[in-house]
């Protein structure tokens, strides 16, 4: 079965750290360490976690914007040298093809970041949509690190001060540990952090070097869900997919201005029709006490009709409690809203809530 | 006090005709910090092999199941505020449930001790 899946070029690490290793997206990874995901979980909200997310597909696209951004919900022309912007991929009908993050850390066109399940389909997509306008290069030679929570910034002052001049969703180039690197201001925690893509030849040695400090952790991907969970954040695939659009996701602020004023993005028409009918699903935040409520499990009305579905869920260490966040009928949107969750088929009475569920501790200067 | 182990990690501790359940230490383990345990209502009867009761871990559920047949006499209420007592004491504290047996003829066809090592190892 391993012998099927890609490798990381942490890999031999991860097995060295005692990483329990599982298959994700086509990859060997591992889900948590020793330590476990409770324990790795609160590290990365009190001092520092390092996260292996090399399985990540990074990109690099040159030419002609506007045939990317056409797929898009970004104004590109709209992000200056060193910012970065979470923006969506749609599909005709404004379902979401995928999540991401484009960036100008340096001179070289527009750097990209998709999630590792759709990476794939994600850039032939942008290959065939942008051809003979531009170049997308598929980056397989770079390792993505990510390191996360508050005190990374004071290992970053250590190993690379240049780069805590950024705030949240800056990035540049600089060197670490003599090696040329990517670094931008975000993360996946809710936590101020770091994203470092490293050359894979060096990237084992600046791992070892950010986990001998001593905040530092190497944290699994069970923790990375806890902690994006709480942090109000989507996963690709369960809270969001081709059959949801912004709207219905929550997620129209990452649409920007003037591309909606504009209408050039793909399914606007759905998307502006939804905007107006204010009639639509909606992705919200839940509370609940006792057992925990999982993926799959339906949201009833307390007259026991049956109004939404949980598309992430778990048990919030931070919050000390079960968190979920699912997609619920309009009229049950609002925070403070009693709802319950069927857990088993029994229900478990919940409460729609603001998220993120713990407060987000970008640093923004 | 017999104990008898499954190859779903139950152990079954056997004393006259009622039986304590819990999960080994070592599916404890297995499944990291357990933050929830679901027990059924005292009077249920049950057939080996039914789930009985689901412990979950931060990361996902894991169904019990029951090691023989029975009913159940006692749950373990002190679970619902401290889950953690089932990584903490498996073998102890961290008890599931007691059963009356059906037939104790039926822990027989279970594990001992050094059959579960095996197993495990």
């Amino acid at each position: 079965m391993t012998g099927t899946l890609f490798k990381t070029p942490l890999h031999a690490l991860h097995v060295e750290l005692g990483g329990k290793m599982v298959p994700f997206a086509g990859y060997d990874m591992p889900v948590q360490y020793p330590l476990g995901i409770m324990g790795e979980h609160k590290h990365t909200r009190e001092k520092a976690g390092l996260f292996d997310v090399s399985h990540m597909g990074q990109a690099r696209y040159i030419g002609d914007e506007a045939a990317l951004e056409a797929l898009l919900t970004a104004d590109l022309s709209a992000i200056s040298a060193g910012e970065q912007k979470y923006t969506l991929l749609l599909n005709e009908t404004g379902g979401i093809r995928d999540d991401l993050m484009v960036s100008r850390p340096d001179g070289e066109g527009i750097f990209l970041v998709v999630n590792a399940a759709t990476k794939d389909n994600d850039f032939a997509l942008i290959e065939n949509a942008t051809k003979g306008k531009g170049t997308l290069t598929r980056i397989e030679d770079r390792a993505l690190l990510a390191l996360q929570g508050p005190a990374a910034k004071d290992v970053m002052k250590r190993l690379c001060p240049d780069a805590c001049e950024m705030v949240f969703m800056q990035c540049g180039a600089f060197t670490l540990d003599g090696t040329h690197v990517l670094i931008s201001r975000s993360g996946y925690t809710g936590e101020d952090g770091f994203e470092i893509s490293i050359p894979e030849d060096d990237a084992e040695r600046i791992a070892r070097l950010l986990l001998d400090q001593p905040e530092v952790e190497a944290i699994g991907l069970g923790a990375r869900d806890s902690l994006r969970l709480e942090a109000g954040l989507c996963l690709y695939g369960h809270d969001m997919d081709e059959t949801r659009t912004p709207v219905e996701a929550s997620l129209i602020w990452a649409l920007s201005k003037t591309r909606r004023e504009r209408g050039d993005f793909p399914g606007a028409d759905v998307i502006a029709a939804q905007i107006d009918a204010k009639t639509c699903q909606k992705r919200i935040g839940l509370t609940l006490s006792g057992a925990p409520a999982r993926e799959g499990a339906e949201i009833a009305s307390k007259d026991g009709t049956v109004i939404g579905i949980v598309t992430s869920g778990g048990f919030g260490p931070t919050v000390n409690g079960p968190v979920a966040m699912g997609y619920i009928d309009r009229d049950f949107m609002q925070p403070g809203t009693e709802v319950d969750i069927l857990v088993r088929g029994k229900p478990r009475a919940a409460k729609v809530v603001k998220m993120p569920f713990v407060t987000a501790n970008f640093y923004r200067g | 006090m017999t104990t008898r182990y499954t190859e779903d990690h139950e152990w079954i501790s056997l004393d006259g005709d009622i039986a304590t359940i819990g999960i080994t230490a070592y599916a404890a383990g297995q499944l990291g910090d357990v933050v929830f345990v679901e027990l059924p209502d005292v009077g249920k009867s049950l057939k080996k092999g039914d789930e009985f009761a689901v412990v979950e871990s931060v990361k996902a559920a894991s169904e019990v199941y029951a090691p023989v047949d029975g009913e159940i006499v006692e749950i373990n209420d002190a679970l619902e505020n401290e889950p953690a007592k089932v990584n903490e004491d498996p073998a102890g504290d961290g008890w599931f449930v007691k059963i009356k047996v059906s037939d104790t003829s039926q822990l027989d066809g279970l594990m001992d001790e050094a059959a579960y090592k095996d197993h495990t190892a």
